[in-house]
């Protein structure tokens, strides 16, 4: 094909693409909602029109595809009779909300009201015309369309149906506890948070629950000056369900953000995480451990910009595969010309316990600074002959060999929690995963 | 306590035979030592013994106190009371190395239907042992052998050995890259041991460390057999003639 034939052939495409999304949207029905927020899902969908819906030949989407995401009707996914994924963090003293099915439950919530935290539902914020989120809700999404479209989370703006609105203003020690159950096979799970830390402020974010036969999440937050955001999120045993999440993070000066998420099974997840380090020394840590046996196919996107000198960022994933399960891991460290002296780290590994499960991996180094430090390294390997054999001469099973070599192996990204005890609570449920494996 | 019969070992994946018929009997109680030129086939008795993959036993037998070992996984080897104390010790990042000697020690207790130990008297009795080996405290929570020099991984071998107390201990080169303390460490680490209920294999290429742990039996092996069998002055032959003068002796003799 000639190069006038080509970009002939691309205006085809993305005309018939736009086609297709327009058709799409137009059946959308827009929650009720007032009047701010009605106007800042009609920009969503403005956007999204404009981008339009994915599919398997995006560059962004090649190794996952997104149809069964977008399809106007939810797969039903079956509810497991194991109520584990529910139970993390159980032991915690905790702040809890639930939601089930994608709706927000009071009885089963604590009071909101607590200590240096404010805590609305999504939908009364919107209902109020001076809450700040007004000027909030949406922003960071929109912001993250650029370089790479990001339409699924266009698509949550425009279609959330409840979230939380959190705004941190002191040192909060008592984690937020985001619970997501389900109890119908075929229901839709679309929720937006908004979480403000303030200067200096802290919180810990916890999710967990198995969410929804299909469920789409947007987690907006901005983490200012010298502010800490931990977020530590468990997505349970559930076979057959689809999630596809975003969390943006903006970053200030000297803040902290750092997120983990522990994945097992699901039929399909795609987790993106946007970053921007936009304030001198700030620190961002994105990490994941997953397991997958089987139908699973589990993506982790990330993407994090540094935009500001003096700041470290550090992306560790770690897939343990087997039985066909696929791990997908993109992820890139953007460094603006600003952003001396930048310490950017990228990790994405997979252990593949057959030879029927993969791993694709497309890390991403864009540096403009000149006086930077970025290392990044993608591999995939099987369980080490030699180590099992030692482990196995000192008298261990084959099997509780082969599991300790693997929770080894995702100790890296375990290790990328701040707080000991929440790294020893996904400790211990990795542990059970891996013992009722063998 | 171990009996090899007449062992005949080759390569898996290739056509190479290693051991050509090795015939050795260690009795309780008793040390044997085994020196040998590099590439005799002294490790590769060693990986047979403790069942590594990758060999093949075309003849022969192996018991242990009456036991067949060669039809049994490693692990069930371990239980036996067999222990191999690696020429090459293994790193294995992201295991303590206490989750390891625990997880181990577990594993073997419960093969034989003991009772696990619990994590304070576990902990109680790795201390000792590791203090008397000089292994410190922060070496112990280290993921196993990950950043330990030579000499550590030789004593964290041995540490192992001290907390499993097995029967039939096989030590495959302990003494190589080792300085002298460090030799004398090893060394009382492995006559503490000694016992009449316990044999020992000691796999050396050098005569230093027969020093300190005096054989009772020297086997010298070469090209995958035994072709020479004496007590401790056969170890001494070693180090003033070196192998040279033993080999010729021995091929004339066969
Ligand atoms: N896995 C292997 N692959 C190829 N050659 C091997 C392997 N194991 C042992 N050998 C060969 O077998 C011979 C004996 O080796 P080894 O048992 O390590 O001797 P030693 O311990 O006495 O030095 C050497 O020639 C060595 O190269
Ligand atoms: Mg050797």
């Amino acid at each position: 094909m000639t190069a006038k034939a080509i970009l002939g052939h691309r205006a085809a495409r993305r005309a018939a693409k736009l086609e297709a999304t327009a058709v799409r949207l137009e059946a959308l029905q827009l929650p009720n909602s007032g009047q701010w927020l009605r106007r800042a899902r009609e920009m969503a969908l403005a956007r999204l029109n404009h981008m339009g819906l994915p599919d398997r030949r995006d560059e962004y989407w090649k190794f996952t595809d997104p149809n069964t995401l977008l399809q106007p009707e939810v797969l039903p996914a079956k509810i497991l009779d194991i109520t584990d994924a529910a139970m993390d963090f159980v032991a915690f003293d905790r702040l809890k909300i639930v939601f089930v099915d994608g709706v927000f439950d009071a009885d089963a919530s604590d009071d909101l009201s607590s200590e240096g935290l404010e805590i609305v539902r999504l939908a009364e914020a919107g209902a109020s015309d001076i809450h700040w989120a007004r000027e909030f809700y949406g922003t960071l999404e929109a912001e993250g369309q650029k370089p790479v479209d990001r339409p699924l989370a266009a698509l949550n703006t425009v279609l959330a149906t409840d979230g939380v609105v959190i705004r941190v203003t002191g040192k909060v020690s008592r984690p937020v506890s985001l619970i997501y159950l389900r109890r119908e096979t075929d229901a839709e799970m679309i929720l937006h948070h908004l979480v403000r830390v303030e200067e200096g402020a802290e919180l810990t974010l916890l999710e967990n629950g198995p969410g929804a036969a299909r469920l789409n999440t947007v987690t907006e937050a901005w983490v200012a000056d010298s502010a800490a955001l931990h977020h530590v999120r468990t997505q349970g045993r559930d076979h057959e369900r689809r999630a596809a999440t975003h969390f943006f993070a903006q970053l200030g000066a000297q803040s902290v953000f750092k997120s983990f998420t522990l994945t097992a099974n699901g039929a399909l997840s795609r987790n993106e995480s946007i970053v921007w380090l936009n304030g001198n020394g700030g620190s961002a840590h994105v990490a994941g451990a997953a397991m997958g046996d089987g139908k699973f196919h589990h993506d982790d996107t990330v993407f994090v910009t540094h935009a500001a000198p003096d700041c470290e960022s550090r992306q560790v994933f770690k897939k343990v595969l087997r039985n066909g399960a696929v791990g997908v891991f993109q992820g890139k460290i953007l460094v603006r010309r600003a952003a001396q002296l930048t310490d950017g780290y990228q990790i994405s590994q997979a252990l593949l316990l057959d030879e029927t499960s993969q791993f694709l991996a497309k890390p991403e180094l864009e540096i403009y600074a000149d006086d930077v430090k970025c290392s990044h390294g993608s591999t995939s390997g099987e369980i080490d002959a030699d180590q099992l054999f030692y482990l196995r001469a000192r008298g261990v099973p084959e099997e509780a060999a082969q599991g300790l070599l693997v929770l080894a192996f995702l100790a890296e990204a375990v290790e990328e929690i701040a707080h000991e005890d929440l790294a020893e609570e996904i400790r211990r449920k990795l542990d059970g995963w891996v013992s009722r494996h063998n | 306590m171990l009996e090899i019969k007449n062992l005949h070992v080759k390569l898996e994946e290739e056509d190479k035979v290693i051991l050509k018929g090795v015939d050795l009997t260690v009795e309780a109680g008793k040390v044997h030592a085994i020196m040998g030129p590099n590439g005799s086939g002294k490790s590769t008795l060693a990986y047979v013994l403790s069942g590594r993959d990758g060999y093949q036993v075309t003849e022969g037998s192996v018991t242990l106190e009456g036991e067949e070992l060669l039809e049994m996984e490693p692990e069930e080897r371990a239980a036996l009371g067999l222990f191999l104390a690696f020429q090459y010790p293994v790193e294995i990042p992201g295991v303590g190395n206490m989750t390891f000697m625990r997880t181990s020690l577990n594993s073997i207790r419960k093969a034989r239907g003991q009772e696990e130990m619990s994590s304070a008297e576990f902990l109680k009795v790795m201390r000792a042992k590791a203090k008397e080996l000089k292994i410190d405290a922060e070496m112990l929570k280290r993921p196993v052998n990950v950043g330990f020099s030579g000499g550590e991984k030789k004593r964290n071998e041995i540490l192992q050995m001290a907390m499993l107390e097995p029967k039939m201990c096989v030590l495959d080169e302990t003494d190589s890259g080792l300085d002298v303390d460090a030799m004398r460490l090893v060394a009382d680490g492995v006559n503490a041991l000694r016992d009449a209920g316990r044999g020992f294999l000691v796999i050396t290429h050098y005569q230093r460390l027969l020093d300190h742990i005096k054989p009772d039996v020297v086997h010298i092996m070469a090209d995958g057999r035994i072709v020479k069998t004496g007590g401790p002055e056969l170890a001494l032959e070693v180090e003033t003639n070196g192998y040279t003068e033993i080999l010729a002796e021995a091929g004339a003799a066969a």
